[in-house]
């Protein structure tokens, strides 16, 4: 029987990065410190995220806002 | 071409175990800790009850924990339970300034290396390891849960003192 040298350096490759995937990527808990730093929050500034949302929301009223239901009623 | 395949096979194979370290858990012997924590003044745990921590200073339940095992030394020192809180922190500047703040009254060792924290390799942080007078590792705390947690340590640390060497 013969396979094609494409199709078997392909599951060759597939298996072998399957296995590397675990380890590369998850960041181990001790390893965490640089991601538990301030600087990498998504909202660094209560007040501008809070005035930010506060525009989104009024201006995309019609779609939604900031959330999912009751578009368009403007009855907030 | 079959060596191509079997040599991909092979390291398909073995890149798991040669990357895949398990944490240690109960059952399993604590392994030898001066050789992971070089430059470090360990004491003699031979015949003691120990607690193994692991703490950052980014982190807030470790910050959170620090009064109980203050609590735990002040009472269960003179008993022969042994606190080692290995601190993982990257910068030795960090390490330094939340040991001051915390006020511990047990032993703080930094694994700056990663060492240790990479043998022991705990799911979360904090991670504690409740160790038998026999070097043995009983209980694993993933965590630290309050007064939960403290009322955990108190009957297992007890529990472990009242054990035969």
């Amino acid at each position: 029987m013969k396979y094609p040298l494409p199709s078997l350096l392909a599951l060759g490759a597939v298996l072998s990065l399957s296995s590397c995937a675990d380890s590369l990527v998850r960041v181990k808990p001790y390893d965490r410190g640089n991601l538990a730093r301030h600087i990498m929050a998504d909202s660094l500034d209560p007040l501008q995220t809070a005035m930010t949302e506060h525009a989104y929301f009024s201006r995309e009223a019609g779609f939604g806002g900031g959330g999912v239901g009751g578009g368009g009623c403007g009855c907030n | 071409m079959k060596q191509i395949l079997s040599l991909l096979l092979v390291l398909a194979g073995a890149t798991p175990v040669l990357t895949a370290a398990d944490s240690l858990k109960a059952g399993q012997a604590l392994p030898k800790l001066a050789p992971l924590l070089a430059g470090a003044k360990l004491p003699d745990t031979s015949g003691k009850v120990v607690l193994v921590d692991f703490w950052a200073s980014w982190c807030v339940p470790c910050k959170a924990s620090f009064p109980a095992l203050n609590k735990l030394q002040a009472e269960q020192a003179a008993k022969g339970l042994v606190i080692i809180a290995i601190g993982v922190d990257d910068d030795a500047a960090d390490f330094k300034k939340f040991a001051a703040a915390m006020q511990a009254k047990f032993l703080l060792v930094h694994d700056a290396a990663h060492q240790a924290v990479g043998a022991f390799n705990p799911p979360t942080m904090p991670t504690s390891y409740l160790v038998d007078r026999k070097g043995v590792i009983r209980y694993v705390h993933s965590g630290f849960k309050g007064a939960k947690t403290e009322k955990e340590y108190t009957a297992e640390i007890e529990t472990l003192l009242g054990e035969a060497r």
